[in-house]
């Protein structure tokens, strides 16, 4: 059994076929957000190359959000097209700690940082017992100084990891009291590989949904019903 | 039964839709998901909260539309999507799930146009109609005049220079506190009143015989109700003075119940609606207002396409789009079309409304010449006409 595995919540895009032991492929691109036009062409292209026959997928990982609202939805209904044809389930895999598992196996916390816009962070403070994924900090949408106090107070070395490293660097050199890190390159971004893992795992655990259940999970409402929240709550 | 099958898919603004379409004119299913209720609080369509619905939503409609059909996947033999124009973030979910729809049942894909879909409802409504046609497209989107030379070859003749008709009269409902979507309801108000009371301006575009500008016209509306509330304002605050109803610093205090007496709502209004008088001076009522309105929207939109066909010599003319649901322009339209010895031709209104039938139509054609899509199709929001 193999699954196929997806990120296309932020510029990255990328695509990986997993079996139980191995990756087999891995295809992902940071260049420019094109998602619409190359998603399914590189899911084309490793399905190709690793010879995988529809009937070899048992599931479809994909990170379910936060991230790109756009980016997120190009990728849930590539995914709820392909699962409903191939009558597959879906993993919905936390964009998230999918990232922390970039580090799994690391005995310092990981914290992502995915770049919210608006001076905000879509994050989370996780950690790993071997190589189980262990979640400190729930997944949310932050400014920087209420997750710092977080990290601060879990009293850990920890190790950020993400897009939004950059934005905050500064802030983070300022204001973090614990021993911390930044991750390389090769590790800092998202990898549908580390979605699969994790995918693996939470299938493993029956946590799947169907193709027509399945939708991204933003973890902000849009724009319109913010403003009109704050209207109402206003009078 | 023997035939070509195409499974086709509508995303582009708050509809979500699919349908199961045989050899471009007869139709075995069209399922439609609006999202009218929810934008109706925003007063018009909020593209973030579209594009979240389409996502909840597509799965079940393209299960609904084979189902109702009694088809499966298997027996496609296409699966078609309107890429644009249209919300970019609206447009892009259908895009990404036909297009894996489409590989990952080994099916051909088609991109198709969304007004070109419009103009092909009519071929649904209407199985003997084949080109050379003109047609009008109306919606809240678009108005064009298009000339339909032959399947899938158009010629844009006319166009508006700034709103689209529909658009004029999503603004003018939600003046007159009609709320969103403001076609219908307009035209139900409109046929209790007078279409002459009042003169709205009918725009001439120099050298463009054949565009069209609402954007005076919408100008002139919301100048009228403004003069209008000011005139009702005045008079209140007469009455208020003429009975010694003045405040200690000598300003006039208008009583509310006397502005609500002449049905000027005086608080915040339910969202999308603004306070308007339901009877202005000289009689004039909201229903005669929306009627000369309509009627200033029906001349041009009339006048300006049966011109063109004359010009194009052809005599077959069609509508198309979401206003072409509107009983004034159907019935002037044939009116005059018919006066000028020429067929006038509309859709039913359930494929006027954004729709995948008319999406699996269009693709027919498409599918015939051979055009067809490879899996980089990408949703253009600003799709042109006739452009591949």
């Amino acid at each position: 059994m193999r699954i196929l595995a997806i990120d296309s919540s932020a510029q990255v895009a990328s695509v990986a076929i997993l079996s139980d032991g191995a990756v087999l492929a891995e295809y992902s691109v940071d260049y420019k957000k094109t998602h619409s036009q190359t998603l399914l062409p590189m899911i084309d292209e490793v399905l190709r190359m690793t010879e995988t026959a529809k009937e070899d997928i048992g599931a479809i990982a994909v990170a379910a959000g936060p991230g790109s609202f756009t980016g997120l939805r190009i990728g849930a209904a590539t995914v709820k097209g392909l699962a409903m044809v191939w009558n597959v389930p879906v993993v919905p895999v936390s964009t998230v700690a999918g990232l922390a598992c970039n580090l799994a196996g690391t005995d310092a916390l990981v914290c992502p940082l995915m770049d919210a816009r608006r001076g905000q962070v879509y994050t989370g403070v996780y950690g790993f017992e071997d190589t189980t994924l262990v979640e400190y900090v729930p997944d949310a949408c932050l400014t920087i100084e209420p997750l710092i106090a977080k990290v601060n107070e879990l009293g850990r070395k920890v190790t950020f990891v993400g897009d939004a490293i950059e934005v905050f660097r500064a802030k983070i050199g300022q204001s973090v009291t614990v021993p911390y890190s930044f991750a390389p390159i090769h590790l800092a971004k998202q990898s549908a590989a580390s979605v699969g893992w994790l995918g693996l795992q939470l299938l493993a655990e029956g946590r799947t949904v169907r193709a027509e259940e399945f939708v991204p999970t933003y973890l902000r409402v849009s724009q319109a019903e913010r403003e009109r929240e704050e209207r109402l709550e206003g009078k | 039964m023997k035939g070509t099958y195409i499974l086709a898919i509508e995303s582009s603004c708050d509809e979500t839709a699919a349908a199961v379409v045989r050899n471009g004119r007869e139709v075995l299913s069209n399922i439609i998901s609006s999202q009218i209720a929810l934008h109706t609080l925003y007063g018009g369509v909020v593209p973030e909260i579209a594009s979240r619905k389409h996502i909840e939503k597509i799965n079940p409609v393209i299960m609904e539309a084979l189902a109702k059909a009694n088809m499966t996947l298997d027996q496609m033999d296409a699966i078609a999507v309107t890429y644009g124009p249209g919300l970019v973030g609206s447009l892009l979910v259908g895009v990404a799930e036909a297009k894996a729809i489409a590989y990952a049942a080994g099916k051909p894909l088609i991109g198709v146009h969304h007004i070109e879909g419009h103009v092909s409802a009519n071929y649904i409504s209407h199985p003997e109609l084949e080109p050379p046609f003109l047609c009008l497209v109306v919606s809240g989107g678009h108005t064009h005049i298009v000339m339909v030379e032959d399947y899938g070859t158009y010629r844009i003749i006319g166009r508006t220079h700034d709103d689209a008709a529909g658009e004029a009269y999503d603004k003018i409902a939600r003046a007159i506190g009609l709320g969103y979507p403001g076609g219908p309801k307009v035209d139900a108000l409109a046929k209790q009143g007078d279409p002459e009371a009042i003169a709205f301006p009918r725009a001439h575009i120099e050298d463009c015989p054949y565009d069209f500008s609402f954007s005076g016209l919408k100008s002139a509306v919301l100048n009228y109700i403004n003069i209008e509330k000011m005139k009702l304002r005045d008079a209140a605050k007469n009455a208020a003075d003429a009975g010694g109803n003045t405040g200690a610093d000598g300003s006039a205090k208008i009583d509310p119940a006397e502005l609500v007496r002449h049905g000027v709502p005086t608080g915040g209004d339910a969202e999308g609606t603004e306070a308007c008088p339901d009877t202005f001076s000289d009689g004039i009522t909201k229903a005669d207002l929306a009627a000369s309105f309509q009627a200033a929207v029906v001349d041009v939109l009339v006048t300006r396409t049966i011109s063109a066909a004359k010009a194009e010599g052809v005599n077959t003319v069609a509508i198309a789009g979401g206003v072409a649901s509107n009983s004034a322009l159907r019935n002037r339209m044939r009116e005059v079309g018919e006066a000028n010895g020429m067929r006038v031709l509309y859709p039913e209104p359930v494929l006027c409304t954004d729709n995948a039938a008319m999406i699996g139509s269009a693709a027919y054609y498409e599918f015939l010449r051979g055009n067809i899509a490879d899996l980089t199709l990408n949703a253009v929001p600003g799709l042109k006409l006739g452009e591949r």
